[in-house]
């Protein structure tokens, strides 16, 4: 019974991991809502974020936790610029579905 | 010890639960919000894990920034949601499939993988322990003189992302009123100003 809550590095990792499949799951899944694939990146890096943690925190090394907020910076920007690409997609089309993304067919 | 255990199972299986519904709620805003649930438990998660700093990172950012600009653009576009939807079946074989896939390597790498002998002698930082500096300091000191490069470079990451969002998104709409204080002030006094000579008893 104790054993069950003495919480490992194991258990963070397969947070992580159904984290990540969820976000790769949530990408399937919504084919045609950008916004909610957008959301679906975020998971996935979010599950990346536990992961660096959790090993920083197991192995004592700081250096896991800086490279967890570069992650969490380029995350932000990428955010953002996908948000503003979404906007001026949707003045120029009026839909954000992704099948409707293929002018660059030509 | 128990109550840790607790802790982290209760934010761990919230953590999932709100992931989950993330991808599988009909309303968008609906998946932002279930998205900052998400967040949150991560960021009790980090504080269990002894990274208080990036926790509040975590909640600062992700929830103060992201997920806002999401609820925002979810809100601000004006999409058919319930139009959205069609297909979400028809996509679930494939995806379901692949994600299974990723789960089972995933789950045969969390199973098998061992620490090597000679990690612990290959720390890129090594923490200083708890009294000697707490988890900020610590990353503080860290960030501002090894990695400082990395950390100007960030800062250089997130100005490039201001700007490109502030020129993708501005436009510059016809037949919007505006003051232009370049031509108010460059004004010659004969193009404002007619002296009339006005004969006494006659209107102009």
């Amino acid at each position: 019974m104790t054993a069950l809550f003495e919480i490992t590095l194991a258990h963070y990792l397969t947070v992580a991991t159904i984290l990540f499949t969820l976000g790769v799951f949530g990408i399937f899944l919504n084919r045609k809502n950008v916004i909610i694939i957008l959301m679906s990146i975020e998971l996935m890096l979010l599950a990346v974020n536990i992961n660096l943690v959790a090993f920083s925190a197991h192995l004592g090394d700081l250096a896991g936790q800086v490279f967890t907020m570069f992650v969490l910076t380029v995350a932000a920007a990428e955010a953002a610029i996908g948000l503003a690409i979404l906007v001026v997609y949707f003045r120029n089309r009026g839909s954000i579905a992704v099948e409707d993304i293929n002018r660059l067919k030509g | 010890m128990i109550l840790a255990g607790l802790a982290f199972y209760g934010f761990a299986f919230i953590a999932i639960a709100s992931g989950v519904m993330v991808i599988s709620a009909r309303n968008p805003v609906h998946s932002v919000l279930f998205l900052i649930l998400a967040f949150f438990n991560a960021a009790g998660l980090f504080v269990l894990m002894g990274a208080e700093f990036i926790a509040f990172i975590l909640v600062i950012v992700y929830v103060g920034a992201v997920a806002v600009l999401f609820l925002f653009v979810v809100m601000m576009l004006d999409i058919n949601f319930v139009e959205m939807r069609q297909g979400f079946l028809q996509y679930l074989p494939i995806g379901g499939l692949i994600g299974t896939v990723l789960l089972i390597e995933l789950i045969f790498i969390v199973a098998s993988w061992a620490v090597a002998p000679e990690a612990g002698s290959l720390l890129a930082a090594k923490a200083p322990a708890l009294a000697e500096a707490h988890n900020t300091e610590a990353l503080g000191r860290l960030l501002y003189t090894k990695y400082i490069y990395l950390f100007q470079g960030a800062g250089m990451i997130l100005l490039l992302a201001m700007v490109g969002a502030i020129v993708l998104t501005l436009r510059a709409r016809p037949g919007v009123k505006r003051q232009r204080i370049g031509a108010q002030v460059g004004l010659a006094r004969d193009e404002v100003v007619e002296v009339k000579d006005v004969p006494t008893g006659t209107g102009i």
